[in-house]
């Protein structure tokens, strides 16, 4: 039996599944809304469930493949939208628009975030112990509050900068004011799309699956499961999980992107790019399940949707919703409840059967 | 057999606090040969295991590889580089990794490739992907694993959790490899078939191996050499035949 060919056709599969999800979702949205079938509150979710999907997906790579905490990953999206939209906002004064500024913007954003990523992965991840999660929390927090005091604004001299007020920018009559402090960024074009969106995903899920399926993937997954037993096998800690947590800051960043230009006003708040958006986003990665890329996109579209269609309930929202959320948990995780789902396959042959079929396919293909 | 010395310790010595875990420990193994470390629990040869790759930093003395290269002072990574690789008395698989990947992990020093040819897939990701799956493989068949390879690592059974480890092991393609305890777990059948592969693996890869390990038959039976060592001392040392009849040896380990 060709051992490599059954692999790479289960990985492949599983590959599959995640593009194709990804492309029929995409098709059933554009099909209704060419029908004008899409509500306005929906419409309004799409590109968010792209940002949102992107941000699990990449906190996947950190938690649930390096098998590190990290719990400011908003505050790398925050990076990347106010890099991002300054430079879109700075141009759209300047008279320039156009969607290869967005492209452009999109790059700005990766790399800013990712370079974010480095500054403080180089110091925290030559570390033995759980010191990223402490970090990465105090990271979150300070970048959103310096991105509510930043005073930002250029003219025919270039940037001005400060921490007081407007005024304090000393700008010239020709000058223009880019971030306000807490009011943010007002009036940034609106680029991002579902399309933007969905093609962002993409890219981000074929990156981070044709990572992990790599050396590089491989040696990050050593580290993890047994930090000593990979060392003695010449693999750097530091360096590969510098590696993974640079690429997922920067694809924090990307998301981040879409976010500032799905809005016309771009302010930090605690909602948006605090604690909560970061703990938020690894119930996405934990709910989807550690390592699982599907999962986690799967978790991010459920529970974001979720809160929304709750809105009538007021004030039994949050109720439900962490009612669902330990409900989940208890159906993927909980030792009891993997048994009793055992007990229940072999009680209805059926869903042991498919699982056979495929499993027999499988073996006659790799032979 | 070649008159090479492939590893030299000299005056080794490691304190933790004010235990004397090792002390003036001196060892020198020729090219290829198969060296036995034996002595009771605690008599600190996993320690010496440790301070050979790097995991401890030796409070005083020397380490060379093939008399050239100071192995002291270096971390794990680089010993592994310069031809040194261990197995683990608590088994330490990637445990979530299936058996093939355990040793493919292995062989990422050999194929080195960068993290843009693999998420590129460019053409260098595909040739060395294909060499290592063959070449993991090749391996996995000397430990009869090739029908595992698929299989979870933590979902094997211990006698072949064990063999897996040194299959990791030998892909770095060391000078010297270090077996912590190799034959734990096993039962008779299994400790005999690992006598042979030992041997086989020192012929085949040219080896030089140092073991730890407690079942005296298999030291009797493959070890040309032996120390022993007792609360971090060295009791005897010289050819295995000699040392096992050695009456401190017999009083302090063997107990008979
Ligand atoms: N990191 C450490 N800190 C403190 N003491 C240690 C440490 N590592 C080992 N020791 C002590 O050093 C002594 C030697 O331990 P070691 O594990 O080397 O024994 P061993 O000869 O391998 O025994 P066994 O046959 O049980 O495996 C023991 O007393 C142990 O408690
Ligand atoms: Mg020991």
């Amino acid at each position: 039996m060709d051992y490599f060919k059954l692999k790479r056709q289960k990985k492949a599969r599983y590959n599959l599944s995640i593009y194709l999800m990804i492309v029929i979702a995409y098709a059933i949205v554009m099909f209704l809304s060419y029908q004008g079938k899409i509500s306005s509150l929906l419409n309004g979710l799409l590109v968010p469930f792209c940002t949102y999907s992107i941000l699990a997906v990449s906190l996947n790579l950190v938690v649930g493949i390096s098998g590190e905490l990290s719990l400011g990953h908003a505050g790398f999206m925050c990076v990347g939208a106010f890099t991002s939209a300054v430079f879109t906002r700075y141009m759209k004064f300047l008279g320039v628009e156009g969607l290869y500024l967005f492209i452009i913007a999109i790059l700005i954003g990766a790399v800013t975030a990712g370079f974010a990523g480095l500054l403080i992965g180089i110091p925290v991840l030559r570390l033995k112990g759980d010191y990223l999660a402490i970090v990465t929390l105090a990271f979150g927090e300070i970048i959103k509050n310096i991105a509510n005091a930043i005073y930002l604004g250029f003219d025919e001299n270039g940037a001005h900068f400060s921490l007081k007020n407007t005024m304090a920018l000393g700008l010239s009559d020709k000058g223009f004011v880019v971030i306000k402090g807490a009011q943010g960024i007002t009036g940034t074009p609106h680029y991002s799309s579902f399309t933007a969106g969905v093609i962002l995903l993409i890219i981000v899920v074929t990156i981070i699956l044709n990572l992990v399926n790599s050396r590089t993937g491989r040696n990050i997954k050593a580290l993890r499961d047994n930090l000593i037993a990979a060392e003695s096998v010449g693999i750097s800690a530091t360096k590969y999980k510098l590696i993974a947590f640079t690429i997922a800051s920067s694809m924090a960043g990307v998301a981040g992107v879409l976010y500032a230009h799905n809005l016309t006003t771009l302010t930090a708040l605690p909602k948006n790019f605090g604690y909560n958006m970061s703990i938020t986003i690894l119930v996405f990665v934990v709910l989807g399940g550690m390592g699982r890329i599907r999962g986690s996109i799967i978790a991010a579209v459920v529970l974001t949707l979720l809160p929304e269609m709750l809105r009538g309930l007021s004030d039994f929202r949050m109720l439900i919703y962490s009612i669902v959320l330990i409900v989940v948990m208890i159906f993927t995780s909980a030792p009891a409840m993997k048994q009793y789902m055992e007990v229940l396959k072999n009680k209805f042959p059926i869903i042991k059967n498919l699982k056979a079929v495929t499993l027999k396919k499988f073996s006659k293909e790799g032979e | 057999m070649k008159e090479n010395i492939m590893l030299s310790v000299k005056n080794l010595s490691i304190q933790f606090g004010g235990l004397h875990a090792v002390e003036n420990f001196n060892l020198s193994i020729r090219e290829n040969e198969l060296y036995g470390l034996i002595g009771p629990n605690g008599a600190g040869k996993t320690t010496i295991f440790n301070l050979l790759t790097g995991v401890y930093k030796p409070t005083s003395g020397t380490i060379m590889l093939n008399g050239v290269n100071k192995i002291n002072g270096k971390n794990t990574i680089e010993i592994n580089k310069m031809g040194i690789a261990r197995t683990f008395q608590n088994i330490r698989l990637f445990h979530k990794l299936t058996v093939h990947d355990n040793v493919k992990i292995a062989l990422q020093n050999k194929y080195r490739y960068s993290t843009i040819s693999g998420i590129l897939r460019l053409p260098r990701y595909h040739r060395y992907e294909a060499l290592m799956d063959e070449e993991a493989m090749a391996l996995l068949k000397v430990f009869n694993l090739e029908n595992d390879a698929m299989m979870k690592s933590a979902n094997l059974p211990y006698g072949k959790q064990r063999k897996l480890e040194i299959a990791r092991a030998i892909a770095t393609n060391p000078k010297v490899l270090l077996l912590d305890e190799p034959a734990a777990g096993m039962n008779e059948n299994e400790t005999k078939e690992l006598m042979n592969t030992i041997r086989l693996i020192r012929d085949k890869f040219n080896m030089t191996v140092l073991l730890i390990e407690h079942d005296m038959k298999l030291v009797k039976g493959i070890c040309e050499e032996l120390t022993v060592l007792n609360f971090g001392k060295v009791l005897a040392q010289g050819e295995t035949n000699e040392v096992l009849k050695n009456k401190e040896v017999i009083k302090a380990y063997l107990g008979e």
